[in-house]
C-alpha cells in the first residue's frame, strides 16, 4: 500500500458514517415520520415563501441597490457624499443583524404616524406667529405601514447595503484604469462609463461574494424572530415542535430545509459566475468548446462530463 | 485644480488656414512635478504629426490634453478651431462642464498603447458601443457600419471574437475601427504598436498609413522611425516637457540640428 495514512483516515471515516446513519434509524427521537409529516403543512410553506424566500429575494434587491448607490457615493469626488457613505457603512456593519432588527420592530414607538408635507411646519407655523400650523399632505398610521416584513426588510437590507457597499466598491476598483479612459475618449458620459463599462465588468468580481451574501441573507431571515415577524420558516417550525413537544424532529427539518434552499443558491451561483466570466480567457473557451460539443452531437446523445 | 490657464494673449485663431490642432504655450504640472512647460504646436488638416521623444518627456501626458483627459494648468488648445475644455467670455476663461467636454471629445478619436478595448464585449460590440450610445444611431446602421470598419482592418472574419480571442495586433485593429465608428477628425495614437510583438507591428502601421492615405489628421507617438520617415509630414521631437526641434520628418532624421534630438535619434535608429 502506499498511502497508509489515507486509508486509516478512510476507515475512520466509514465507521463514523455508520455509527451516524445507525443513529439516525435506531433513535426514535428522531421522530421521522412526525416531522415529514409537519415539515410541509401550509403554516410552513407560507413562512418559507414569504419569510424567508421572499424576504430573502427583497433584502438582497434593496440591499444590492442601496450598496451600489453607496459604493458610488464612497468613490465620488465630493467629500460630503464620501463621509456620509463611510459612516453609512460604519453603523450598520457594526450594529449586529439581530439588534438591527429588534430596533425596527420597535421604531413604531417613536412615532404612531407617518406623515409627508412641509417638514417643521409647526415650528415654522411659530416663527410667523400661526399657532399649530400643519402643512401635511398625507399621513398613515406607522402600524399599517411598518409590518413585522417591511420592519424586517428595512433592518436586513439596510445591513446588506452596508456590506454590499464594501463588496461593490472592491470590485469598480478592480476594472482597469484604462477602461474608464478609453471610454471618456469615444465620448462617453460618466454615467454611461459607469453603467455600460465599469460595473459589467465589475460584476466579475461583484457576483462571487454577493452569492455567499444571498446565502447569508437566506440563513439571516431566521433571526426575523427578533422583530418579531412570524411568516417565516424556522419560526413556524420552531412553533410546531413547541406546541407538540417535539422540538428536536422540528429542528431537524429547519436543518434540512436550509440545506435545500442553500443548495438551490449554490447552483445559481455556478451559474452566474460561469454568465459574467465572458470574454475572459479560460471560462469563455471552456464554454465555447462546449457549445461546439454539443453542436457537433447534434443535441442527439447527452454530452459526456469532461472531455 | 492648480490653477486657471492664463489669461489669452493672442486672438483665438478661427478654423482659417487648415489648421486642425494648434496648442500655445501648454503647461501641465501632476503636484510639484512639471511635466509639460509650455509647449506650442501647429498640426494641418489632413498632416500626420510623429510626436517622438524619449520615455518620460511628457508625450503621453500632451497627447492626453489635447483631448481634455488631463485638465491642463496653463495654455490653451484648440481642435478645428474650438478651444478644447473652456469657454471663453471676455477675456476670462470658464471650465467646460462634463457634457460639453465629452461632445468635445467624440470628434477625436484616441488609440492606447495598451489596446484598452473592453474586455467583455466582442469586437463587434466594441466597435458599435459609443456610435449606439453616444451618436445614438439606429442599431442596424451602426452595425453595418462597423462591420464595413472592421473589415477595413482585416478583420471581417472577428467580428464575434471577444479581445481575450484576438492577438495584439488584432486587438489594436479592432481600438482603431472601434475610434474611427464616432467619424472622428482627428487621431491620436499613443504609442499603438510599443506592446505589440515585432511580427505583429507591420500590420498595424499598415492600417495606419492606410488612414493616413486617406487624408486623416493624425498625431503619433511613436518610436518607429521608418513610419515616420515614409508617413510624416511632420516630426516633433520632445524633451523634458519642451518641444525641441520639428520640421519635416526626412530632414530631421536625416540632419538633426540639436544635440539632444541627434543623441536620441542615435539610441532608436
Ligand atoms: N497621472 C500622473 N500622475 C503623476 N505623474 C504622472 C502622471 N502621468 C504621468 N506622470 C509623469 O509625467 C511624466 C511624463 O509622463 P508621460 O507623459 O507618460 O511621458 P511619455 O509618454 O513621454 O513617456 C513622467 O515622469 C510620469 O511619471
Ligand atoms: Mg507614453
Amino acid at each position: 500500500m502506499r498511502h497508509p495514512g489515507r486509508w486509516v483516515a478512510v476507515a475512520v471515516l466509514a465507521v463514523l458514517a455508520a455509527m451516524f446513519v445507525h443513529v439516525l434509524v435506531t433513535n426514535d427521537n428522531f421522530q421521522w415520520s412526525f416531522m415529514v409529516d409537519h415539515m410541509f403543512r401550509p403554516p410552513v410553506i407560507e413562512g418559507l415563501l414569504r419569510g424567508t424566500v421572499t424576504m430573502t429575494i427583497c433584502a438582497m434587491l434593496l440591499g444590492v441597490s442601496l450598496g451600489i448607490v453607496v459604493a458610488i457615493m464612497r468613490l465620488s469626488s465630493n467629500p460630503i457624499l464620501r463621509v456620509v457613505a463611510w459612516l453609512y457603512t460604519w453603523v450598520f456593519r457594526a450594529v449586529p443583524r439581530l439588534v438591527l432588527l429588534a430596533v425596527f420592530g420597535n421604531l413604531g414607538i417613536l412615532w404612531s404616524r407617518i406623515e409627508f408635507g412641509v417638514p417643521f411646519d409647526t415650528q415654522i407655523g411659530q416663527l410667523f406667529g400661526i399657532d399649530n400650523l400643519q402643512l401635511r399632505v398625507f399621513g398613515f398610521s406607522s402600524r399599517d405601514v411598518l409590518t413585522g416584513f417591511v420592519a424586517g426588510l428595512l433592518g436586513l437590507a439596510l445591513s446588506e447595503a452596508a456590506y454590499m457597499a464594501e463588496i461593490v466598491r472592491a470590485g469598480i476598483q478592480s476594472v482597469d484604469e484604462g477602461q474608464t479612459e478609453a471610454a471618456s475618449a469615444l465620448g462617453m458620459s460618466r454615467a454611461q462609463i459607469l453603467r455600460r463599462i465599469v460595473l459589467p465588468q465589475a460584476m466579475r468580481v461583484i457576483i462571487p461574494p454577493t452569492g455567499n451574501e444571498t446565502i447569508a441573507m437566506l440563513k439571516d431571515t431566521s433571526l426575523l424572530l427578533a422583530v418579531p415577524y412570524s411568516v417565516e420558516l424556522f419560526f413556524q417550525l420552531d412553533a410546531v415542535g413547541k406546541r407538540t413537544f417535539q422540538i428536536f424532529p422540528m429542528y431537524v427539518a429547519a436543518v434540512l430545509w436550509y440545506l435545500f434552499l442553500t443548495s438551490i443558491l449554490l447552483i445559481g451561483q455556478y451559474f452566474l459566475e460561469r454568465h459574467f466570466a465572458k470574454g475572459y480567457g479560460r471560462t469563455e473557451r471552456a464554454r465555447l468548446r462546449l457549445r461546439s460539443i454539443t453542436a457537433e452531437a447534434g443535441g442527439g446523445g447527452g454530452t459526456g462530463g469532461d472531455t | 485644480m492648480t490653477g486657471q490657464p492664463q489669461a489669452p494673449q493672442a486672438d483665438a485663431p478661427e478654423a482659417e488656414s487648415g489648421l486642425m490642432v494648434r496648442a500655445e504655450q501648454v503647461h501641465k504640472s501632476f503636484g510639484s512635478l512639471e511635466v509639460l512647460k509650455g509647449v506650442d504646436l501647429e498640426v494641418r488638416s489632413g498632416e500626420v504629426c510623429c510626436l517622438l521623444g524619449p520615455s518620460g518627456s511628457g508625450k503621453s501626458t500632451f497627447l492626453r490634453c489635447i483631448n481634455h483627459l488631463e485638465k491642463i494648468n496653463a495654455g490653451r488648445i484648440w481642435v478645428d478651431g474650438e478651444l478644447i475644455g473652456y469657454r471663453q467670455r471676455g477675456d476670462k476663461l470658464y471650465e467646460m462642464r462634463e457634457k460639453e467636454v465629452a461632445a468635445q471629445r467624440r470628434a477625436i478619436g484616441m488609440v492606447f498603447q495598451r489596446f484598452n478595448l473592453f474586455p467583455h464585449k466582442t469586437a463587434l460590440d466594441n466597435v458599435t458601443e459609443a456610435p449606439l450610445l453616444v451618436r445614438r444611431e439606429k442599431r442596424s446602421e451602426a452595425r453595418d457600419r462597423a462591420v464595413a470598419l472592421l473589415e477595413r482592418v482585416g478583420l471581417g472574419d472577428k467580428l464575434h471574437n471577444y479581445p481575450s480571442q484576438l492577438s495584439g495586433g488584432q486587438q489594436q485593429r479592432v481600438a482603431i475601427a472601434r475610434a474611427l465608428a464616432m467619424r472622428p477628425k482627428l487621431m491620436l495614437f499613443d504609442e499603438p504598436t510599443s506592446a505589440l510583438d515585432p511580427e505583429l507591428v507591420g500590420e498595424v502601421l499598415d492600417v495606419m498609413k492606410d488612414l493616413a492615405r486617406d487624408g486623416m489628421t493624425m498625431i503619433v507617438v511613436t518610436h518607429e522611425i521608418g513610419f515616420a520617415r515614409e508617413v510624416g509630414d511632420s516630426l516633433v521631437f520632445m524633451d523634458d516637457g519642451v518641444v525641441v526641434e520639428q520640421g519635416n520628418p526626412r530632414e530631421v532624421i536625416a540632419n538633426p540640428q540639436q544635440d539632444r534630438t541627434r543623441s536620441f535619434l542615435a539610441k532608436v535608429l
